[in-house]
């Protein structure tokens, strides 16, 4: 299915002018590349204790926030089809490997925040995390998942693994799900904000497996 | 690892005995009195109504740690309090509102007297003490807390409980109007928890009714909140109404909600881990960015007080 949809097809580029091209690759994807790091200045400025503060526990407070952009990139890089096809508008499939990028970006510096400053790079206690604590072992599954995709991102990678790259790369519907279940599990009882992630999710799956059933009647 | 530094409980043995000779002072010059009130009275417990007023009277009380307390901020702005939201900074940003006076407590169950008194009668007749106590919470995380209260096992012989009294069971105020995080079903309400009577009237649990010299802040638990410092920090009940004692152990409000990660007994123990986190280190809050966790100690550092109070018990499974 996604296959279809990826975007460089000629029909698309057909609506483009050039001068539309080039306004999205030097004018929108930039504006777009600064505003996704802005969670991470405000980590940064918010340590320096110049636009706000990071509280009584700065690295929990650090960790939770980059785990959390993780989780909406992914979300968003997921919504870039539906909201295509929904809406028509073709041009919004060149932010989606950006988006993409900056899940996996977030995500590593989650799990750079625990590896480093929470757990202090002690091997015997990270491992045993990993093994024995499920909800880590989930995370540190999509966390593989997610380095398998950023690292086959290219367009070079891209062509070389042909019809094996879109495999791969659908593996981001399981690393939404691992994601969402990695949060729901580490949550002590209110489980209300990891909901709103497992609905969003479920809505952005469940529109492609309605799409797919359709398709196949 | 325990037992390391020694001059330490020289020190606490001194001054709980001063303690409990002036207390037994106190109690004889009330009598006399009539068990009419001292007011003024430099014995006498009292509690300004408004949160972070000086508290006069304080002495400084036994079983102290010689580490450097946490900061007021720290201590009042990353707390858990669900009743004011499920959020380390809910119960701050939640809780100004609230009024803890009028204020009663409910004493109930096996014992000579009890019935609902008013939290001046509660505490009048002790001494207010300092302790600064290691604070270990559940998640890993822990403080530093120099509390100001009043012992409880004091409070308990006060009330003479029966020999059929083998648990202490504690609720807190269920009000949800005045409590934002009771209107939705987090926990079951009220909270609740329990001590068996062994614990109870061990000498570390404190009713505390303040911090840094000052009546305790709502987000703290005001007006009056339990101290447990060798179990895990859900155990210390905030916004107490009710004590009372029980023939049968009480369950717990995180019993209630997750059996299997949260028991009775709760005791800080490195080598049991919780279902989702180790609990063998712990972050000191305050101690910086790069600051490394420490190593959680057997009864978070008390098990020259406690220990003998769970002989023969299998830790790992009354955990």
């Amino acid at each position: 299915m996604p296959a279809s949809t990826c975007g460089e097809t000629s029909k698309t580029t057909a609506a483009f002018t050039l001068n539309a091209l080039s306004q999205i690759r030097f004018v929108w994807k930039p504006l777009v590349f600064i505003a996704c790091l802005i969670p991470a200045i405000l980590v940064l400025t918010d340590a320096l204790e110049i636009t706000g503060r990071l509280g009584a526990n700065p690295i929990e407070e650090i960790q939770d926030r980059f785990g959390n952009w993780g989780l909406r990139f992914i979300l968003a890089a997921l919504t870039v089809t539906p909201l295509r096809q929904l809406s028509g508008w073709n041009w919004l499939t060149r932010f989606r490997r950006m988006l993409g990028l900056f899940a996996f970006f977030y995500v590593c510096t989650h799990f750079l925040v625990w590896l480093l400053l929470d757990q202090r790079l002690l091997m015997s206690a990270i491992l045993e995390d990993i093994v024995e604590r499920p909800f880590i072992t989930i995370g540190f599954t999509a966390l593989l998942l997610l380095l398998s995709m950023a690292g086959t991102s290219t367009l070079a990678m891209r062509r070389r693994l042909g019809r094996r790259w879109q495999q791969l790369h659908n593996s981001i519907y399981i690393v939404g799900m691992l994601g969402v279940w990695h949060y729901w599990w580490q949550v002590k009882l209110d489980v209300r904000e990891p909901l709103i992630y497992a609905s969003v999710l479920a809505a952005l799956l469940g529109y492609r497996l309605w799409r797919r059933f359709r398709k196949s009647r | 690892m325990l037992i390391r530094k020694p001059p330490d409980i020289r020190s606490y043995e001194i001054t709980s005995e001063t303690n409990y000779v002036n207390r037994r002072q106190f109690l004889r010059t009330s009598a006399l009195a009539g068990g009419s009130l001292l007011a003024g009275s430099a014995l006498s417990a009292i509690v300004p109504d408004s949160p972070m007023a000086e508290l006069p009277g304080v002495i400084a009380g036994g079983y102290s740690t010689t580490e450097a307390p946490n900061s007021v901020e720290d201590i009042v702005t990353y707390n858990n309090y669900y009743e004011f939201g499920t959020g380390k900074s809910d119960p701050v940003n939640n809780s100004q509102d609230f009024k803890p006076r009028p204020w009663t407590i409910e004493v109930a169950g096996h014992a000579d007297i009890t019935g609902t008194f008013d939290i001046e009668d509660f505490i009048k007749p002790h001494i207010l003490e300092e302790r600064i106590y290691r604070m270990r919470c559940v998640e890993a995380w822990s403080m530093v807390i120099p509390w100001v209260g009043i012992p409880l096992v004091d409070v308990i012989k006060r009330f003479k409980p029966t020999s059929a009294a083998k648990f202490v069971r504690f609720e807190t105020l269920h009000d949800p109007a005045r409590m934002p995080g009771q209107r939705r079903g987090s926990l079951q309400w009220p909270y609740r928890e329990g001590l068996t009577i062994a614990e109870a009237t061990n000498p570390l649990p404190l009713l505390v009714v303040g911090l840094y010299g000052h009546a305790l802040p709502n987000q703290n638990g005001a007006p009056i909140r339990l101290v447990v410092p060798w179990k895990y920090g859900f155990k210390g009940i905030k916004g107490i109404v009710k004590m009372s004692f029980e023939s049968r152990q009480p369950v717990s409000s995180w019993q209630m909600a997750a059996s299997h990660e949260y028991g009775f007994y709760a005791n800080v123990n490195p080598n049991v881990a919780h279902p989702r986190w180790s609990q063998a280190r712990e972050r000191r809050i305050g101690a910086g960015f790069f600051a490394e966790k420490q190593a959680t100690l057997m009864f978070n550092g008390y098990g020259e007080q406690v220990a003998h109070l769970y002989a023969g018990l299998d830790l790992r499974r009354n955990f």
